[in-house]
């Protein structure tokens, strides 16, 4: 008899959790952007929320923007982890510093890797103050704006730097795990160091990378404190907007915030299928 | 052939070493990790640092002075974020172990869904919850608490917790508690002398990472605290962007002192062999 609930009792506390804090959320934020909240005095069902925020200027912008931030900090962090992985894969002299420096900021929080760019790339930051003294520049506004700048070079540089060690960790260990057998016999057999990559490690490191990827991407795509700190107020990134509009005094802009919100769920809700597809298949081989 | 190409493996590795580009875009690429952290150390200790000096002009404690006093809301913000990341920690533990186990050590139906309900929190942004949650939180009163906000950190600490147990009990034999059962020890017994040891060195290393994925929380903190609940890094953005760089270095500091110690400790432990590295990016 208890045979038969252990794994029932063992994961019940979890599911309730999951289920009432994770999916008790979601349902709550979609029921609330169809305008159905009870608690604040409206119970009509509508989808107003998603009609005004799909045709303003102002959402549409926002959508652009953030899935410019998310899709290229993305491919800029795993082309980098791609590289920085090939080479630390290697065995040479001081590989343990190196690794140890390169996992450095897996650790450091998000919000400070966006300070530090803050003081790096503002226009009275470190490099426009190198700038200056290199006579590039002659005040601190004709240094090139990077942070609260219309394409957001600032966010997407807080970005890589906090997901290249990330992503380049998973593809190090999917590397260990694949191992240099498959790559010796691809040269054995006369390819060249070129091909042996491009046709044997590239397609085995594929899955790794692309579930990687897309954890990057939806959490790039969901943040809040980094373009709140480093972005411009107009577009503002979607999160920041849904925020802006939940925390509205007009109470009326609270669907709209909701609907946004269940915009960046369902976008995440792709990532997650992409994620758990390419696992299985991975896992398979 | 097998021997032949491990020993061209063995001799690849050992001789090839890197090539001078190689060694460049390490050092670039190592500096460009390093390189935020040191403007915030070096604000931490300035007096004076303006335009275009490349180095402060004069150095004080200033900021250290004002982060330790028992006036400014530092020292109470710390506590704070640490008692809240501890309670997180230590319900997760509690409820992450069963879930871990259940995942890690069987195989049953439905499993596949419950592994994709686990894993989802981790990966959907918090404001895409949190917005939902936040009047259900106001109506029991626990919006504006820290009680409120440990919990809502549940959601990403929770999951991530019951993913590195279930990586620890995959890797775990329980014939030895059925023998230590038949030896007529309790269930209490059996899991206190037998299981425990077993996974203590995972758990440890899960529980510290998991600590730091709610000592990292913003959004959350943010929206379910409302303002009341003020941890580390919501003094951190507010200082931040008032530009008191001084202070803003001296807190950047403290905060990220615990992510750095745990991977002086733990780095070994960020291997594929565990799941420790797929929440990563939740801190």
């Amino acid at each position: 008899m208890f045979e038969r609930w252990k794994i029932p009792l063992m994961l019940s506390p979890a599911l309730l959790i999951v289920c009432g804090l994770f999916i008790g959320g979601l349902a709550l934020g979609l029921v609330g952007s169809f305008g159905y909240m009870p608690l604040i005095g409206q119970d009509n069902i509508n989808l107003d929320a998603y009609h005004k925020i799909l045709s303003s200027e102002r959402f549409f912008l926002s959508f652009l923007l953030t899935f410019h931030i998310a899709f290229t900090s993305t491919v800029i962090a795993s082309l980098l982890a791609l590289g920085a992985a090939l080479i630390l894969r290697k065995s040479f002299l001081g590989r343990s510093v190196i690794n140890f420096l390169f996992q450095i900021n897996l650790t450091v929080p998000h919000l400070v890797g966006a300070v530090g760019i803050l003081y790096l790339f503002s226009q009275s930051g470190v490099f426009a103050r190198l700038a200056y003294d290199f006579s590039l520049i002659s005040k601190p506004s004709e240094f090139p704006a990077m942070i609260f700048d219309p394409l957001a070079i600032g966010i997407i540089m807080q970005y890589v730097w906090k997901e290249v060690p990330f992503i380049g960790l998973i593809l190090l260990a999917n590397m260990q795990t694949i191992g240099r057998d498959y790559e010796a016999v691809a040269q054995s057999l006369g390819a060249s160091r070129w091909q042996s990559f491009r046709h044997v490690l590239l397609p085995l490191l594929m899955p790794g990378l692309l579930t990687a990827g897309m954890i990057v991407f939806a959490f790039t795509f969901g943040a809040y404190e980094i373009p709140a700190l480093l972005g411009q107020s107009y577009p503002a990134t979607l999160p920041v907007l849904a925020y802006q509009s939940f925390t509205d005094v007009d109470l009326n802009a609270r669907p709209e915030a909701l609907a946004m919100a269940m915009i960046i769920a369902l976008l995440s809700a792709v990532m997650i299928y992409g994620y758990t597809r390419f696992t299985r298949r991975y896992i398979r081989k | 052939m097998k021997m032949a190409v491990q020993e061209n493996n063995k001799r690849g590795s050992r001789n090839r070493g890197l090539s001078g580009l190689a060694w460049l875009s390490l050092a670039l690429l190592i500096s460009w990790l390093i390189l935020p952290l040191i403007p915030l150390a070096l604000w931490s200790v300035s007096r004076s640092w303006f335009f275009p000096d490349i180095l402060p002009s004069s150095y004080s404690l200033r900021a250290w002075n004002y982060v330790f006093s028992t006036t400014s809301e530092v020292l109470p913000a710390l506590g704070q974020t640490a008692l809240i990341a501890l309670g997180a920690t230590c319900i997760s533990v509690v409820i992450g172990i069963p879930a871990g186990r259940a995942l890690g050590l069987y195989q049953f139906r439905g499993k596949a869904i419950i592994e994709i309900l686990i894993l989802a929190p981790m990966i959907v942004p918090g404001i895409a919850v949190a917005l939902g949650l936040h009047v259900v939180f106001l109506k029991l009163g626990l919006a504006g608490s820290a009680i409120g906000v440990m919990i809502v950190h549940l959601i990403p600490t929770l999951p991530y917790m019951a993913l590195v147990m279930s990586g620890v009990f995959s890797n775990y034999d329980p014939d030895a508690e059925a023998q230590a059962r038949s030896l007529g020890a309790g269930p209490f017994q059996t899991f206190y002398y037998v299981t425990l040891p077993a996974i203590l060195p995972g758990l440890l290393i899960g529980s510290l990472f998991t600590f730091l994925v709610s000592w990292s929380q913003y959004i959350l903190t943010l929206l379910i605290g409302g303002g009341r609940v003020v941890t580390l890094p919501l003094l951190l953005f507010n200082f931040a962007s008032a530009g008191r760089n001084d202070i803003t270095g001296a807190i950047s500091m403290i905060y990220i002192l615990p992510g750095v110690l745990l991977l002086l400790v733990a780095a070994r432990h960020l291997t594929g062999r565990n799941s420790n590295l797929e929440g990563m990016h939740r801190i």
